[in-house]
């Protein structure tokens, strides 16, 4: 089973960013969820936000093309767009804090079924790493997790309860993984998609917490057959 | 009007002593003080803290990591004190994992919004921000049309270390696109505010009152950036 081909990363990113609705103002974090921008439909209207305070920028820049000042959340080089306007660090979280975020994207170390997630700590090392996750996680309109379904060994990200310190309590609302597409509802976490050559039992068998399982559904969904 | 343009970096960094608490703004490699933190490390106060999103060596040029690596701060207070990538650790996780400096993490909308206050005056305010983490333990806590908080104080900072696009002479100071940063709200929240400019210091003027992003009243000293200075 752990031989069969998985999601990659680009798929699982484009899945989740043709869940934004025309008009949202969409955060991106560090990382692969930056992968999202890729995503454009055209017949609709995303307006970006990077917690470095800018609003309204483009793709990431070509070699040659890029601005020095101009970074995303990840430092990566991005293009500026039309309606693009810059404010600063306290202004730009009160833009999050504010609640005008309407979804952000995160990477995490693990997920659980009451929508609580872990992306900042691992206790058995010092310190940690939050940057902007936790006003993003408590603030944004809705929470959306992007990462591999198991650890390295195979052991379960997707939890009944997260074992690591949580960002945020009760926040995610979806999920996508190697496995699939998941829904995080105040029933527990639904399969809404899953991968091709993967079927809802061996995708349990993978999980900690049970997943509902709906009537309908569905494999998983590529950019291309959305997109045409 | 008094004079705020200094010819050098090192003569507007030579009177930080010992054991200040020193801001330094940059996100992403951009609005970074390179050229001032070069000369405080020249000049050599030691026993500071600092103020920051990230403790620095994050890259091959001149960040706060350079005096962090060189035992001059005691603490930093920043967003990130574990290493991104935990198979390169900066010197500061490695210092950080040894004992060898201290360190607060602060969410990076809280640690913004705390140096906001210490600029406008504010005596404390409550988030949501890191309410049901391990962050929130031990703060006060309080319910508010149904939402909880927790209470933050205000950081406020002896010294900025600033990096700005344009200046005129009076210090009113101008960025471009996204150095912008930390860079405003540390100007106003720090008692000496001394900084590198980029692209030029112009007479006063010259700048458009519209389009002024701090006002000189803020700025204490201003360093042009020469051409063979640190430009990125």
């Amino acid at each position: 089973m752990a031989d069969k081909p998985k999601l990659d990363r680009q798929s699982m990113c484009d899945r989740l960013a043709m869940e934004f609705q025309d008009e949202w103002i969409v955060n991106l974090g560090v990382g692969m969820p930056t992968l999202c921008s890729n995503y454009v439909d055209p017949s609709k209207f995303i307006i970006t936000h990077s917690e470095n305070g800018v609003i309204g920028y483009g793709p990431i820049a070509t070699e040659g093309n890029e601005d020095k000042h101009l970074v995303n959340a990840g430092g990566q080089f991005v293009t500026a767009g039309p309606l693009m306007s810059i404010v600063h660090h306290a202004d730009s979280f009160g833009i999050i804090r504010g609640g005008m975020v309407d979804v952000t994207v995160m990477g995490a170390y693990e997920v659980s079924e009451n929508g609580d997630f872990a992306n900042w700590r691992i206790p058995s090392r010092k310190g940690g790493g939050i940057g902007g996750a936790m006003d993003l996680a408590a603030c944004a309109k809705r929470v959306f997790i992007a990462m591999e379904h198991t650890q390295r060994d195979g052991s379960p990200r997707v939890l009944e309860r997260c074992k690591l310190p949580i960002t945020a309590p009760g926040v995610v609302k979806m999920l996508v993984t190697d496995l699939g597409l998941f829904e995080i509802t105040p029933e527990g976490i639904v399969l809404r998609e899953h991968a091709p050559d993967w079927n809802p039992e061996e995708i349990q068998e993978l999980t900690e917490a049970k997943l509902i399982i709906p009537d309908d559904l569905r494999e998983f969904r590529f950019r291309d057959q959305v997109l045409g | 009007m008094k004079n705020k343009v200094f010819k050098t970096f090192d003569e507007a960094m030579a009177d930080v002593p010992d054991g200040v608490t020193i801001m330094v703004p940059g996100f992403g490699g951009v609005g970074l003080p390179r050229n001032l933190l070069a000369a405080l490390h020249r000049q050599g106060a030691k026993g500071m803290t600092g103020i920051s999103n990230n403790a620095g060596g994050m890259g091959d040029q001149v960040d706060v990591g350079i005096l962090v690596e060189a035992g001059r701060m005691k603490k930093m207070i920043c967003a990130f004190t574990a290493a991104t990538h935990p198979s390169r650790p900066t010197p500061f996780v490695t210092m950080y994992n040894n004992d060898e400096i201290d360190a607060e993490l602060v969410p990076q909308g809280t640690l913004a919004e705390r140096i906001r206050a210490a600029a406008f005056g504010i005596g404390a305010f409550y988030t949501p921000t890191s309410v049901g983490t391990e962050l929130a333990e031990g703060k006060e806590h309080r319910e508010m049309n149904g939402r909880t908080y927790v209470l933050e104080h205000p950081l406020p900072a002896d010294y900025a270390l600033i990096r700005a696009w344009r200046a005129d002479t009076f210090g009113n100071l101008q960025f471009r696109l996204t150095q912008r940063n930390f860079n405003p709200i540390m100007a106003m929240a720090a008692k000496t505010t001394v900084v590198e400019v980029e692209d030029g210091i112009v007479p006063v003027g010259e700048l458009d009152p519209d389009k002024i992003h701090v006002p000189g009243i803020y700025v204490d000293r201003l360093v042009q950036i020469p051409e063979d200075g640190i430009r990125d």
